[in-house]
């Protein structure tokens, strides 16, 4: 069974189709894909399944719970997370309180057992603490846990947007373009921490415009071009599948 | 030496009507701890989820009128009447934030102007319970078996308890996951929503929290002066809870503390200083001075300059 359905989503902005009725799955335990040229409609696709936008029409289930309709606070409760294409942190908090917000959902203290200083609170708190400083050692940013996130270099900031995520426990990991603007050593040391999260449990979700990436992380890939799903399945016959070809050689000529 | 410092503080702030005989002192300390639970009760909305509440006087008003009334229409005791009036602003909190379900920045701002415009006026209009603008006097002091709050010392204590309180709440807050979560909303909402914090939700508990403790420093307002009248509504004790938060650093947990004390004793001090004429421009000059070199408020800037 599938860990993510889509069936016949749809969206528009104004009238202009962004998605025009995708239907694709994401099976649990994989690495997919979903790739395009600019202006396919990856990100509207995120957007749609985790509640940031509301499709026009389809379906999205999760694990055979319906998401649509839901907001995003309450698609991360069902165990989808996912992170932003653009750069996305608590700019003003340290990486420590960024992942520790991360956490929100494992922290169980209500407001008056806080305001009562209960000591089950401080026990929590501790514990958190545990887990967000387990996390930042899973990405690699020990030597910066205390640093502002803001002040991070890019690089290292998008470490921070994984990392957050992963707070949240998610069993399906959404990344937007996670290496976008990364350099290549960067860019190698993600690849190696999508598969160390794969090795944890958690479906990723991938959204990437780096092919060798791709190609080289993802068991299944899923291509977008106006709107609709033009080709979908392993990255050898994605890359010699004719309408991607053309889909791609199309977009860079009409750029040109 | 921090612990040292902190020591001496308590010892000066526990001892304090022994050493500052003048009664008119001690009137600004107390109405400087009045303002403390003020700001510190704006700081948690504007502070730390980045929405400014321009009504809060509405909150502070609304705590004042709940525990006068009750005490003058039905003889309830402050006791009872302190924790009313936390509950009757802390309701108006939770429709305010429910109204600003989808609304931030500027809309926030004008819901919670009106809201404070439409409660002012209700408290002008309606005669029959709040005396219009002639105000309700003769509200009791809080008295306990042996003991009355009648006196400026009793009630310096009643409220540097009550102040030392409304910053316990804060800092246990601040120190939690739901104070996170306002952090959150603030820093970026996008991403919060992302790993499940409910703006709604969360927006809601950050003003009913506010308007509580703006309700308690109403009460004891009112039980202070022992009158209360549409005046608390005034737009001005807004802005000032404002330049307070402002100024002393707003997202930190002793920036109101410091804003409100400096901010009630400078314009006494001024009082005291030059004629009436000067006061104001000095009091403008000051805090120009103040926002252009030290923008982020007085206790950030304390913080940067010891690392």
């Amino acid at each position: 069974m599938a860990a993510l359905a889509v069936q016949d989503l749809a969206v528009d902005f104004g009238g202009v189709a962004a998605l025009a009725g995708v239907t694709f799955e994401v099976r649990p335990g994989t690495i997919t894909s979903l790739i395009g040229p600019n202006g396919a409609g990856k990100t509207t696709a995120f957007n749609a399944i985790t509640g940031y936008l509301r499709p026009r029409r389809g379906r999205v289930t999760f694990d055979g719970r319906p998401l649509t309709g839901l907001r995003p606070c309450d698609v991360a409760g069902h165990g989808v997370v996912r992170t932003f294409q653009k750069t996305s942190v608590f700019p003003a908090l340290s990486v420590r309180d960024n992942v520790m917000i991360g956490l929100h959902l494992r922290g169980r203290s209500g407001l008056l057992a806080i305001l009562a200083g209960r000591r089950a609170v401080a026990r929590e708190e501790v514990q958190l603490a545990g887990d967000a400083d387990g996390i930042i050692a899973f990405v690699g940013l020990e030597h910066r846990r205390d640093a502002i996130a803001s002040a991070l270099p890019y690089g290292e900031q998008r470490l921070v947007e994984v990392a957050v995520a992963l707070a949240a426990r998610p069993r399906l990991l959404l990344l937007d373009e996670p290496a976008a603007g990364m350099t290549g050593s960067e860019k190698d040391r993600l690849i190696e921490l999508v598969r160390r999260v794969r090795g944890q449990g958690v479906t990723v979700f991938l959204v990437e415009h780096d092919m060798r990436l791709v190609m080289g992380v993802s068991e299944t890939v899923i291509v977008l071009n106006h709107g609709r799903v033009i080709a979908e399945g392993p990255p050898a016959a994605i890359q010699a599948h004719p309408d991607v070809i053309r889909a791609y050689l199309g977009s860079a000529r009409a750029q040109a | 030496m921090n612990r040292a410092l902190a020591a001496l503080a308590a010892l000066a702030l526990l001892t304090l009507p022994f050493w500052l005989a003048s009664a008119y002192h001690l009137h600004v300390v107390i109405m400087a701890g009045i303002f403390t639970i003020l700001a510190l009760s704006l700081n948690v909305l504007l502070g730390y989820t980045g929405q400014l509440s321009l009504g809060h006087a509405a909150f502070f008003g609304i705590g004042a009128y709940t525990s006068s009334l009750l005490a003058l229409k039905l003889e309830w005791s402050f006791w009872l009447g302190l924790p009313a009036a936390a509950v009757a602003a802390g309701l108006a909190g939770w429709a305010i934030g429910r109204l600003a379900l989808k609304l931030r920045g500027a809309y926030f701002v004008l819901v919670t102007i009106s809201f404070a415009g439409v409660i002012s006026l209700v408290s002008v209009n309606w005669m029959e319970l709040t005396n219009g603008p002639l105000g309700l006097p003769g509200v009791p002091a809080p008295e306990l078996p042996g003991l009355s709050f009648r006196t400026k010392p009793a009630y310096y204590y009643l409220v540097l308890l009550a102040a030392a309180g409304a910053y316990l709440v804060c800092h246990r807050l601040v120190h939690s996951r739901v104070g996170r979560a306002f952090l959150a909303l603030r820093e970026n909402e996008a991403l919060a929503e992302s790993v499940g914090v409910d703006p709604t939700r969360t927006l809601v508990v950050a003003a009913v929290v506010s308007a509580a403790l703006a309700g308690v420093a109403g009460s004891l307002y009112a039980h202070y002066t022992r009158f209360v009248s549409p005046e608390v509504f005034l737009f001005s004790y807004t802005v000032t809870m404002v330049i307070m938060v402002v100024a002393g650093g707003k997202g930190t947990l002793a920036g109101p503390v410091v804003g409100a004390v400096l901010f009630t004793v400078l314009p006494e001090a001024l009082r005291e200083a030059m004629p009436w004429q000067w006061q104001m421009l000095a009091y403008g000059v000051l805090l120009v001075l103040l926002v252009f070199f030290l923008p982020r408020g007085i206790v950030p800037a304390l913080q940067a300059w010891r690392r």
